[in-house]
């Protein structure tokens, strides 16, 4: 009796497995919600407003990859993840996707089972320290405490990069950025260091921001980007294309205000036709409805605009595009055609 | 022996004299810093040092008033942002409160709840008073039990909304499970409580087919657990696992001293296996690694794996703390009760649990403060507890990143007041309970 009862429940853990490998893309359809895994709070890129309304660059891919499925920007779950649970919410399923300032790494790709489908803000490692203290390059730091945020790729970093300027540290362990904070002001640091976006978030929230100055050296490569499950790749190329749509429409000039226009009707450039539907077939390859992208870009603007609406010069954080740029502008990004 | 005195006696007092004011520098104020804050230094070692202290003392609570008193005077409490309020104060020292006045709700009921629900979680806070009350001053009329007894199903109905019969269908499989056991106790204990559970779990298991179809009935708006959130959390949190872990702590302690080694075996691993791990490692159990033991798409409301675990892992430290009681009664009370024919239960019941209890209050205080003050923990599993809101999402909204004083210390406020209620009852219930054992 004891030993049915077991197998039978074996058996609907294995069928309930089975239905649940048939497909992200038909079970984000059939709830008709997306549970989209975000920070528990990062200025710029994920945090919700006073209404609690989950804004931020990341937030806004969220967005983006809901209108496209589902056709609404609004149907997502938002599910906060710290560092620690972020992995395992995605590996077993209780999201559907991350969007959660993750660095891309070899390991994360290949040995954790994930899928990383693209890049939406290239990152890279500075320092930030007191003007006061007189340093204009981070070679001049030989003996300098340094606070830094544990068990993240920019320990690992730091540690590589004094090792090869062969140069001393004193690390000073904190867990969060909100830490780092007081921690820096206080003096009980020389010097912060993070990925550069979140020095010119943290640096951006002091009273006097003009007594600091981040170094011009990035000492590491932090590729975010959003990140799948292995193994289902039809879901994979929703997320990842959806991002793209979002490059692609600042790149061909398709915006927030002109995306009614231009979606109405075939214009003259084909490569918009087919990315917002009104020529072509993408959409239906993708199994969504043929104005995906259009819904896409609708949810926030283009790339652009999502960057300057929530990190962009004219916000508090204030970042310049830089790597962040369309290809044609100097910068990294670049999209593969819409064809 | 009356003429012993052969001389005349010049001058006897027959009256007494009136008492005497002490001298200024003995009495009432003066006298006490005298006495104390400045005894006269040239007399002795310790009271120079007295003085010296006295003025190290003065100087620090100067230096502490100065620097906060201008912190809360010149306080700010209606700018939208952190920046705009550094403008209003030009480099002055002050607190940017502004943050609290805005996002308030949010500290309290967390970002998600609806704010024209407010008034639900509000009035089930309210009614916790009113159902605590009797439970913990006995003078109060017996019948405010009543409520007390119902209080559960209307906080839930009222804090998690859908229809009324969800916890009506429960509070009858509670009621059909104890009629049950009232009838099979007088034949054994065991007996009653093993017929009642059967009884609730079947009423319970129909109770689906009847509130599927009346979901409508009596309904308030339903709101997920995800949604719970701010101090409203901590304190779900704190009442149910302190309410739930006594009646489990009792029965580990109890079942810790069985004769029957099953029983005993089985309450010594799980006290044992729970106390030998940290708090937020259960948490993380309960938040990642269930997760990956469940079928996919399986979802288990977080905040009960949560309650779950805080739960079994206070119920451990209760137990010890009632073993104790239970091991400080004299021998002969055991006995005394046998000798009088009350079978184990009755036992239990009537003698040995009301005294070990007793004895076993400021201990079950100590893990319930400490318990309270644990539910903070939650915020490390991405949970939006008060703590978690705080270094979360208001700390990492553009509009109040850097504001750290004002809301942690309102935290601190907060959690203070609660705390500091608990143990100034708990000293004044064992001031009550001190009959004897002096």
């Amino acid at each position: 009796m004891k030993k049915s009862v077991f197998f039978g429940a074996m058996t609907v853990a294995a069928l309930a497995a089975g239905a649940a490998a048939a497909g992200t893309l038909d079970d984000v359809k059939a709830r008709g919600k997306l549970n989209c895994g975000v920070t528990t709070g990062l200025v710029g890129f994920a945090a919700p407003d006073a209404n609690g309304e989950w804004q931020g660059f990341d937030v806004g891919v969220c967005r983006a990859v809901a209108a496209a499925v589902l056709g609404d920007p609004s149907a997502v779950e938002f599910v906060p993840t710290t560092g620690k649970t972020r992995f395992t919410a995605l590996a077993s399923g209780e999201i559907d996707m991350l969007a959660r300032n993750t660095t891309w790494t070899f390991s994360r790709d290949v040995d954790l089972k994930f899928e990383f489908v693209g890049v939406n803000y290239y990152d890279g490692q500075g320092f930030m320290v007191p003007k006061a203290l007189g340093v204009s390059s981070a070679k001049e730091l030989d003996g300098a405490t340094v606070c830094i945020q544990t068990g993240t790729t920019t320990e690992l970093n730091l540690a590589d990069y004094f090792r090869t300027n062969n140069i001393s540290y004193e690390p000073v362990p904190i867990e969060t950025n909100a830490e780092a904070q007081p921690l820096y002001l206080e003096g009980a640091c020389d010097v912060y260091t993070t990925d550069a976006s979140g020095l010119a978030a943290t640096r951006a929230a002091f009273e006097n921001p003009g007594d600091h100055v981040v170094l011009p050296e990035i000492i590491s490569k932090e590729p975010l980007g959003p990140l799948v499950r292995h193994g289902d790749s039809e879901w994979g190329d929703v997320v990842r294309w959806s991002l793209n749509a979002l490059i692609a429409a600042e790149e061909l000039g398709v915006t927030s205000a002109n995306i009614a226009d231009m979606g109405a009707a075939a214009g003259d450039n084909p490569e918009i036709n087919r990315l917002l539907g009104t020529e072509g077939t993408l959409g239906a390859m993708l199994g969504l409805s043929a104005d995906w992208a259009k819904n896409a870009i609708m949810a926030g603007g283009n790339y652009g605009e999502i960057f300057e609406k929530n990190i962009g010069e004219n916000t508090p954080i204030g970042l310049s595009r830089g790597l962040n740029a369309q290809w044609t502008d100097g910068g990294l990004l670049y999209v593969p055609p819409f064809r | 022996m009356t003429d012993t005195n052969t001389t005349p006696v010049a001058f006897v007092r027959d009256a007494m004299l009136a008492q005497k004011t002490p001298p200024v520098t003995n009495a009432g104020i003066v006298g006490w810093i005298n006495k104390n804050l400045f005894p006269n230094p040239f007399a002795s070692i310790g009271n120079a040092f007295s003085c010296l202290l006295t003025l190290v003392s003065l100087l620090i609570i100067y230096k502490i008033v100065a620097g906060a008193l201008p912190w809360f005077a010149n306080g700010v409490w209606d700018t939208p942002s952190l920046a705009a309020c550094r403008e209003v104060l030009q480099g002055v020292t002050g607190g940017c409160f502004s943050v609290l006045t805005e996002r308030w709700n949010q500290l309290l009921f967390g970002f998600k709840y609806p704010s024209e629900e407010y008034w639900r979680p509000t009035l089930a806070f309210i009614g916790l008073f009113f159902a605590a009350a009797p439970v913990l001053f006995s003078k109060l009329p017996r019948k405010m039990l009543w409520f007390t007894a119902v209080y559960p199903f209307l906080a839930f109905w009222l804090i998690w909304g859908g229809t009324i019969l969800v916890p009506v269908m429960v509070a009858v499989g509670f009621i059909v499970g104890y009629f049950v056991f009232a009838h099979f106790e007088k034949q054994s204990f065991a007996m009653g409580l093993i017929g009642s559970v059967v009884a609730a779990v079947v009423v319970w298991s129909f109770a689906g087919y009847i509130t599927d179809p009346l979901s409508g009935v009596l309904a308030l708006e339903p709101v997920p657990s995800r949604d719970m959130g701010g101090f409203m959390l901590n304190f779900i949190l704190g009442v149910v696992c302190v309410s739930l872990s006594i009646p489990i702590g009792i029965l580990l302690a109890l079942g810790r001293q069985s004769d029957m080694p099953i029983i005993k075996g089985i309450c010594v691993v799980f006290i044992e296996f729970i106390r030998g791990v940290p708090l937020i490692t259960l948490l993380f159990v309960a938040n990642v690694v269930l997760a990956y033991f469940l079928p996919p798409g399986t979802t288990f409301d977080l905040i009960l794996r949560v309650i779950i675990m805080i739960t079994m892992f206070s119920a451990a430290y209760i137990a010890e703390v009632i073993r104790g009681g239970l091991a400080a009664l004299p021998n002969g009370q055991y006995e005394a009760g046998g000798s009088l024919g009350l079978d184990y239960a009755q036992n239990m019941r009537l003698i040995i649990l009301p005294q070990a209890l007793k004895i076993s209050i400021p201990g079950i205080v100590n893990v319930a403060v400490g318990l309270f003050k644990d539910t903070t923990l939650v915020s490390v599993i991405s949970m939006f507890d008060l703590v978690g809101m705080i270094r979360g999402p208001i700390l990492a909204s553009t509009e109040w990143n850097g504001v750290y004083w004002e809301l942690f210390g309102s935290a601190v406020v907060l959690f203070f007041i609660v705390c500091y209620g608990i143990s100034q009852y708990s000293q004044w219930l064992e001031r009550q309970l001190a009959t004897g054992h002096r």
